[in-house]
């Protein structure tokens, strides 16, 4: 045992060691199982993704740096790993009959799933510079590999070799950023960098370091002008990785982009709020009115995930607690329309059709009316329309731009969201007006249908009745060090 | 009324639709006819338990009465919390009766997908029902949103030639106006944490608020978007006759009768008691808007060839009329507007009712398809003669009452407004008469008409309450103006103090109370 670490240490980190743990052991079981048995690796995935959530639980209203500094165990890092669970949870289920029709190895599949899930952890628990990027790295190089699953597919392997040039370009930018950062304060902890940089003189130097991390974090969260990965990737990517990309990758870039400017860095919060004001109405207009045009699904979708980037990116403009726990909100119940959009897509994939143009989901109400409820009230949910979860969420995130005093956001914003519902609601024209067109039937596994149960219970619940998620979001983004002050210098 | 007043009754109003919804949900989709019944009972059950609201309200009573209060959010301040006074009463009477008026009608209109089409009418019931009663402003906000899917549906599935396009219109429009509204309610609610230190939508607070005059004046703005583009006012009116048109009837009868309300009840509920100073200094913009509706809306409706547009543009035309009265900003002024958007909604819908009558047996709204029906389908010629009238505005029917009211309090405020509202009166005849000419005097020159049955007992079943009302509104209004004081002089007194600008061109009585004299004196 290296010196310094504790039991405790370890303790800390059980959510991330029983994942770790759960992960290997797919893998083995991966080998000393034939092909035919492989349902069951999809149940001990939800196993380990259960087990892990359930070793999270204690952490509930944990408040501690662990592992000398790299880690924070709080209420922020609990919140986030429950949305990457939750999501993680939700993917899988989803997976199961998608693996079975593209003949995917389930083995690998499940494993990186978890490398995944993984890494975004460490990206919601870690306040130093290098255990972020790790986190990151292990997150994204996750999901080049799974965004290239359809080994024989040409526009999956194009979306892999996209993803991982990008990424890999991304990185090197984001990376550049955080070295001149610590160039100029001589330390990559995040907490320290705030106290070490906050006396210094603002050199060029400074703005430019900000200027790249922020275009680096604005790959990872897709936002305009550095979002043009994602439309391809999304529509080449296996449906149920495009899912998770477009949920889990989000959320965990979204926890580090508020770990790094709310605590490291919010001093400078007068140069970075400009900067996230133009991403954020830059980001939600070109990414509805592209989305405006699509026809096929996942890509429509993607664009819909770059909008809804944009929204997220208010609550960073807001710069407050309020706005902290806004994205917190969003991004959770974000999991379950989004997820549960996509389960319906991967629902549409059979034998015979591919099932990701909007045509194919034509006259879906008239043979499956169940599905074509649940997909209404997703598409509801992302237009914002109450009572479902959406309107919740983006209640939260503009009245964060108006406390905040940024009216014109807000107003940009929820025309944005209006606009939204045009595309939205063509995918129910398509499921409720249009003739049918469906080819074979469409046979919704048990595990698919847990998972759409629960996205559709998420969005209903927390569209009527959401006091227990406000409450918990709104105790656990306080414990976002630096918001609080924040808060102080900026209310009203 | 003190044992009475811990029963829930609004939230047994409120929950009665959306619980048959749920009902139908499990019945079989072929036993159509079992549908139609659980429907109608439901809908005639949700008219019933509204009933206490005519009887048990307390015109001297509390301002807020059946008021139910539960936590619902508190940790931001919201709350499940309901109550009426006499405007939203009576509101909500005319939503449970339209509601079963309109899926009585519905019976042998709708023969595709009759399921869906039920269970949509209840939940748009609902969602209308909780927009009237809601005292807290969030929750009023998810209702006034929950009534646009049902609604699109409605349009979208079973309406007629260009629907989806009507039907995304509807949609889009609205729900523009109505997100913008949705940052001004944030704003009032963020002054208000500012000024008292208590995050909360509660409206009644709101109403005892001296917020800034120049954060009134956005919000006002704001508010505006979302209450015009519903009234509709002009030039926010475009969606209206496209929706009214394509929409099955009850969906026109419902929009009409009650969606269209939503629209004057929020900028009587909400923007003049929050925000007076603002209305104040909006009058001249809003009164123009309404001249330009009044006359506009009665030209454009003298130029259709489409029964139903012609309504529909009749509603622009009495909407703006509506206005008009409101924003006279004195008692009678808004007493005549109130009442007129009851009788608005009792004559427009049976016009509605009306065109759809024929049109389910013709299937065409080309007034020139039609002539001398009155000789075909004598009791049918009555009741649209009835409903004409009640709808120009003859004396002894209930549109009278109303017109003269709003008249008599733009007058006193503006005697050139009140000779244009005047005028749109005269071209209001001139639409409805001609229209009756053409379509029930001289010969039945169409073949295609011949055989047209008159109504049956169900369709005239749905025209027998209306014209019940219009009579009794007509001739003893006095009731409904006593249950409507309390709310008028609320809104007054909070629009009062920067009255006096107002009055100073205008007449020099216009703030005396409308009150008892009034209400008895009719």
């Amino acid at each position: 045992m290296p010196a310094g670490f504790s039991a405790a240490d370890f303790y800390n980190i059980l959510p991330e060691l029983v994942l770790t743990g759960g992960a290997l052991l797919v893998l083995i079981v991966d080998v000393l199982t034939v092909r035919q048995q492989r349902s069951l690796l999809g149940w001990l995935t939800f196993g380990v993704l259960s087990a892990t959530l359930l070793a999270l639980l204690p952490f509930s209203d944990a408040n501690t740096v662990a592992s000398r500094g790299l880690l924070a165990i709080d209420g922020f890092a609990f919140f986030f790993k429950v949305i990457f669970l939750l999501t993680a949870l939700v993917t899988v289920l989803m997976s199961s009959s998608y693996i079975e029709v593209e003949q995917l190895r389930a083995g690998e599949y499940y494993f990186l799933i978890l490398c995944a899930t993984l890494g975004m952890m460490f990206m919601a628990s870690g306040i130093d510079l290098i255990t972020i990027l790790i986190g990151l790295e292990t997150m994204a190089v996750a999901f080049y590999i799974l965004a290239g699953f359809l080994k024989p597919n040409r526009r999956s392997n194009e979306a892999a070799v996209k993803y991982f040039l990008l990424g890999a370009f991304s990185l090197g930018i984001l990376l550049y950023g955080m070295s001149t950062l610590y160039g100029l304060s001589g330390t990559t902890n995040v907490r320290e960098l705030a106290t070490a940089l906050a006396s210094q003189e603002r050199s060029a130097l400074l703005i430019v370091g900000l200027v790249m991390v922020v275009a680096g974090i604005g790959f990872k969260v897709a936002a305009v002008p550095f979002h043009m990965w994602a439309p391809d990737v999304y529509e080449g990517a296996p449906t149920p990785v495009t899912a998770f990309l477009s949920v889990g990758s989000k959320a965990a870039s979204f926890a580090m982009l508020l770990r790094l400017f709310m605590e490291g860095l919010p001093f400078l919060a007068d140069v970075w709020q400009p900067m996230f004001w133009v991403l954020a109405v830059v980001t939600m207009t070109v990414g509805n009115l592209a989305a405006l045009t699509q026809s096929n699904i996942k890509r429509m979708l993607a664009y819909s995930s770059i909008a809804h980037a944009g929204y997220l990116l208010i609550g960073v403009v807001a710069n407050s607690s309020r706005g902290v726990a806004a994205m917190m909100i969003y991004l959770l119940l974000y999991v379950f329309m989004q997820l549960g959009a996509f389960a319906v897509v991967v629902m549409l994939r059979r034998q015979d059709v591919v099932g990701d143009e909007l045509k194919d989901l034509s006259g879906l109400y008239f043979r499956y009316p169940t599905a074509a409820c649940a997909m209404l009230f997703f598409m509801l949910s992302l237009g914002g329309i109450p009572p479902t979860a959406g309107f919740m969420g983006k209640f939260w995130l503009f009245s964060a731009a108006i406390e905040s005093g940024f009216f014109w956001l807000a107003v940009i914003g929820v025309l944005n969201s209006a606009v939204s519902l045009y595309y939205y609601i063509r995918v129910v024209v398509f499921m409720w007006m249009k003739e049918e067109a469906l080819g074979s039937p469409i046979v919704a596994s048990p595990s698919m249908a847990v998972a759409l149960t629960v996205a559709l219970a998420g969005v209903v619940v927390f569209g009527v009745y959401p006091r227990p998620l406000f409450e918990l979001a709104q105790v656990s983004a306080q414990s976002l060090g630096g918001v609080v002050a924040a808060v102080g210098a900026l209310s009203f | 009324m003190s044992n009475v007043a811990d029963f829930p009754l609004l939230s047994l109003i409120l929950f009665t639709p959306l619980a048959g919804a749920v009902l139908l949900l499990f019945v079989n989709r072929q036993s159509e006819d079992a549908i139609r019944w659980i429907a109608n009972v439901v809908a005639g059950i949700g008219f019933l338990v509204s009933l206490p609201l005519w009887f048990w309200f307390e015109p001297q009573g509390a301002q807020w009465q059946f008021v139910e209060r539960l936590e619902w959010i508190p940790s931001i301040g919201a709350e499940y919390s309901l109550g009426v006074d006499g405007f939203s009463a009576l509101l909500v009477l005319l939503t449970t009766m339209m509601g079963s008026i309109a899926i009585l009608s519905s019976w042998t209109a709708i023969t595709e997908r009759v399921k869906e089409y039920y269970i949509f009418l209840l939940v748009l019931q609902t969602g209308m029902i909780g927009a009237f009663v809601s005292l807290d402003f969030l929750l009023f906000f998810l209702f006034w949103e929950v009534m646009l899917v049902p609604m699109y549906f409605l349009i979208g599935i079973w309406g007629s030639d260009r629907r989806l396009y009507s039907a995304i219109k509807f949609f889009l429009y609205t729900l523009v106006g109505s997100v913008v509204m949705l940052l001004g309610i944030l704003a009032i609610y963020f002054e208000h944490h500012a000024m008292t230190g208590i995050y909360s939508f509660d409206v009644t607070r709101f109403h005892e608020l001296t917020l800034p005059v120049g954060l009134q004046w956005w919000v006002f703005l704001a508010f505006f978007l979302g209450f015009a583009v519903k009234v509709p006012m002009f030039p926010f009116h475009t969606w209206l006759p496209d929706a009214h048109t394509d929409a099955p009837t009850a969906g026109s009868v419902i929009l009409a009768a009650v969606l269209l309300k939503m629209g004057t009840y929020g900028f009587i509920r909400f923007s003049l008691p929050i925000l007076p100073e603002a209305t104040i200094e909006f009058v001249p913009m809003v009164i123009w808007l309404s001249i330009i509706g009044v006359i506009y809306g009665a030209l454009v409706a003298l130029a259709q060839r489409d029964w139903k547009r012609l309504v529909a543009y009749s509603s622009v035309s009495h909407m703006a009329m509506v206005m008009l009265g409101m924003f006279s900003l004195n008692p009678v002024g808004i007493m005549g507007s109130i009442v007129q958007q009851i009788n608005h909604g009792i004559s427009t819908g049976a016009l509605f009712l009306i065109v759809g009558i024929v049109y389910e047996r013709r299937h065409t709204r080309e007034i020139s398809e039609y002539g001398g029906l009155s000789k075909i389908m004598p009791v049918y010629a009555v009741v649209f003669l009835i409903m004409t009238m009640s709808s120009i505005g003859l004396p002894t029917l209930n549109g009278f009452i109303g017109e003269i009211l709003i008249l008599q309090g733009v007058f006193v405020v503006n005697k050139m407004w009140a000779a244009v509202a005047a005028s749109g009166i005269v071209l209001g005849a001139a639409y409805m008469l001609w229209l009756y000419q053409r379509t029930m005097f001289g010969n039945v020159d169409n073949p295609k008409n011949e055989s047209l049955p008159d109504l049956n007992i169900r369709e005239l079943a749905t025209f027998v309450p209306l014209i019940v009302l219009a009579v009794w509104i007509g001739l003893y209004p006095s009731p409904f103006l006593r249950r409507l004081d309390s709310s008028v002089m609320h809104v007054v007194s909070r629009v009062n103090a920067a009255y006096a600008p107002l009055n100073a061109d205008g007449g020099a009585d216009a703030s005396a109370p409308v009150d008892g004299s009034l209400a008895g004196g009719q």
